[in-house]
């Protein structure tokens, strides 16, 4: 038998922009975990430079506020409040401003627990976002998740639908790890989408299969899913068949929705926004050539190529893979001999 | 100590041990590390006794110490037991953190020690969330966060002086100045030697106290104490001091000029005290009692600590992730 609720539910599921969708999530985490806190530079009054945190000092209080511009003491004083038992989560607005304190991230919230053996451990959300977008410069644009990823310690998702965004801040304010949750500014914009906001926060972790299909396997995550999804489009039109599988979470990894994908198709390509030296599809392709999963043919990786992403436009969308290179390199892979 | 007529005798004879047990043990921490029990770089606190000694008997049980790589003695005036610390020390499963952190980087939260830190001027700015905690949870913790002159040279702990000020934290930023940035003198990498000026600039109390002197450093302690409970904010003080030792176990020292050690030796915190107990009537057999007695404990820690298990390799991997 239910029990009678004192309180009306909440709607199972409501439109929502991407933005929008992880507000959603930050109002559930502050208002059912009560240690939840909530700040960074202009996410309290003014709402967040992107808007994805309006409402909330209203409606929260003073869990909710500004800091100085200081990414050190944010991410640091974060360390220190998770602690002593608060759930910090914190605004890097900028993901390249996540450098200037690095030290924070990687030598000391990495390390809590690790060192404490399991007693004092940090359980951090750095919420950031990062990527280009028309109009960035080369200090606004970088796709920096490799370097996270090299840091044992440290989870990492890129959530790129409004669902994923909502499921990956609530799992995220859940884990007893430090999370760096990586959102793309081109997202925010975007249409409204059903998004469910009842049930259990979901593991982290999560793979979608985003497209299916025979003939080649993507493995992709962040705001360029996007691009290769309209590639596969585009090939389908030529009767090229290409699996789609999103890789929300980067850490932990789901390998095995890769290799049961490989499993099908039997040929790989890794798409990234960031640079291909050192990305995470290097990792990607070596975890795949370590599991022995046969191959038809050579994998590639399709990224920005190692280059300092420029300002104008025009420059900038000639480095970031676009829609008809990425259809014609997946074209080129399929055609190459087995 | 200066007015020997209002020593309390008592508590100077406590603050008296409380020195020792540091020196003590970071003489057996040497020992060690001389015979290889312990590798790695170490980093005595040998001269630098008064500070804890002087700030631990004015904090709680939930107030939060953040130290430096030069902490272990801030971590013994805190109550850390001397024999898991050198357990941990010694890489020992017993270790506080079984190894994991070292001499450098060791934590015991339990006992309100929240870390060594090996990255210069890191701590602050996590002590400042420590505080920041203490608004929220009821607890009406204070955080004191330790470092050495350089420390205030990086941006970590500006950031970290700006953030509590603005905020009014209760954090208290304590400077040990021992005029050695590492190898090099702070009065080199300065315009302004007098670090607890910079205080000013944030919008809170900067004190230059007596580092060799634990009651002028408890004096000191209690007002910044009683500030950051009352919600009036951080306080900077600069604990004036000088490390008897090298900057870790091995530095030639070959930067600082001659006599100046043995001039440090004449002004050092157990030196002074003792000689201010004697000429306040306090008998030898009392004062040598306290070296004694920390003497004792040290060695048995030793022995306690030594007799327990290398860490198992087995184990490097574990208490990555949740």
């Amino acid at each position: 038998m239910p029990e009678a609720t004192t309180t009306a539910p909440a709607p199972a599921a409501l439109s929502l922009k991407y933005g929008e969708a992880i507000n959603a999530a930050l109002v559930r985490l502050l208002t059912e975990v009560p240690e939840t806190l909530l700040y960074g530079e202009d996410v309290a009054k003014p709402g967040g430079v992107f808007g994805v945190t309006r409402g909330l000092r209203r409606r929260f209080g003073d869990r909710v506020f500004d800091t100085p511009i200081s990414e050190s003491a944010i991410l640091g004083s974060a360390i220190g409040a998770a602690l002593m038992g608060r759930r910090p989560i914190v605004e890097i607005m900028w993901a390249d401003f996540s450098l200037v304190a690095l030290d924070q991230l990687v030598n000391q919230a990495a390390n809590a627990r690790y060192v404490s053996r399991g007693e004092a451990p940090a359980p951090i959300v750095v919420r950031t976002q990062q990527g280009n977008a028309p109009g960035a410069c080369a200090q606004h644009s970088q796709s920096l998740e490799a370097l996270f990823l090299h840091v044992p310690g440290l989870r990492v998702v890129m959530p790129w639908t409004a669902q994923d965004g909502y499921d990956a801040l609530l799992a995220a304010g859940h884990s007893d790890d430090p999370v760096i949750v990586i959102e793309n500014r081109t997202l925010y914009a975007g249409e409204k989408t059903e998004v469910r906001i009842d049930g259990s926060p979901r593991p982290a972790g999560w793979t979608t299969v985003r497209r299916p299909g025979r003939d080649v396997t993507v493995a992709t995550w962040g705001a360029i899913t996007a691009r290769v999804l309209a590639a596969a489009e585009r090939l389908a039109a030529d009767g090229l068949e290409v699996e789609v599988v999103e890789l929300t979470w980067l850490n932990p990894l789901d390998l095995t929705a890769v290799l049961d994908s490989l499993g099908r198709t039997g040929r790989l390509a890794v798409v990234h926004e960031a640079n291909v030296t050192g990305g995470f599809g290097a990792e990607v392709l070596a975890r795949v050539a370590e599991s022995g999963v046969p191959l038809s043919t050579a994998p590639v990786r399709i990224g920005t190529p190692d280059s300092r992403i420029p300002a104008a436009p025009s420059l900038a969308e000639a480095l970031v893979p676009s829609v008809d290179a990425i259809a014609a390199q997946l074209t080129k892979l399929v055609q190459e001999k087995p | 100590m200066g007015d020997a007529q209002v020593l309390d005798t008592t508590r100077g004879l406590a603050d008296l041990h409380g020195l020792w047990r540091i020196r003590i043990l970071e003489e057996k921490v040497r020992e060690l590390r001389l015979s290889g029990e312990i590798v790695g770089s170490v980093h005595l606190a040998i001269g630098q006794e008064a500070g804890p000694v002087g700030v631990c008997t004015e904090l709680g049980a939930d107030d939060a110490v953040f130290a430096t790589y030069r902490g272990h003695g801030w971590a013994l005036a805190r109550g850390v037991p001397a024999d898991a610390m050198l357990a941990e020390l010694a890489g020992r499963t017993t270790g506080l953190n079984g190894g994991r952190g070292g001499s450098a980087y060791f934590t015991a939260p339990r006992y309100g020690f929240h870390g060594e830190n090996s990255i210069v001027g890191a701590g602050a700015p996590i002590a400042v969330g420590a505080a920041l905690a203490g608004k929220y949870d009821g607890s009406g913790r204070i955080a004191v966060t330790v470092f050495g002159d350089g420390a205030l040279n990086q941006g970590a702990t500006h950031e970290a002086l700006n953030f509590a000020a603005a905020f009014k934290l209760g954090v208290v930023f304590v400077c040990e100045n021992n005029l050695y940035s590492e190898l090099t003198p702070i009065a080199d990498m300065v315009a302004e030697p007098e670090l607890h000026k910079r205080a000013a600039a944030y919008g809170m109390p900067g004190e230059r106290v007596d580092g060799n002197d634990p009651a002028a450093v408890r004096d000191a302690a209690r007002r910044a104490v009683e500030r950051a409970r009352a919600g009036e904010g951080p306080t900077l003080l600069e604990l004036m001091t000088e490390r008897l030792v090298g900057h870790y176990i091995g530095d030639a020292e070959q930067y600082r000029p001659p006599g100046e050690v043995e001039r440090a030796k004449q002004a050092e915190p157990i030196v002074r005290l003792r000689a201010a107990l004697a000429a306040a009537g306090v008998t030898d057999a009392d004062l040598d009692a306290s070296e004694s007695r920390a003497r004792e404990e040290i060695e048995q820690a030793a022995g306690t600590a030594l007799a327990a298990p290398i860490a198992d390799g087995a184990t490097a991997k574990e208490h990555i992730y949740a």
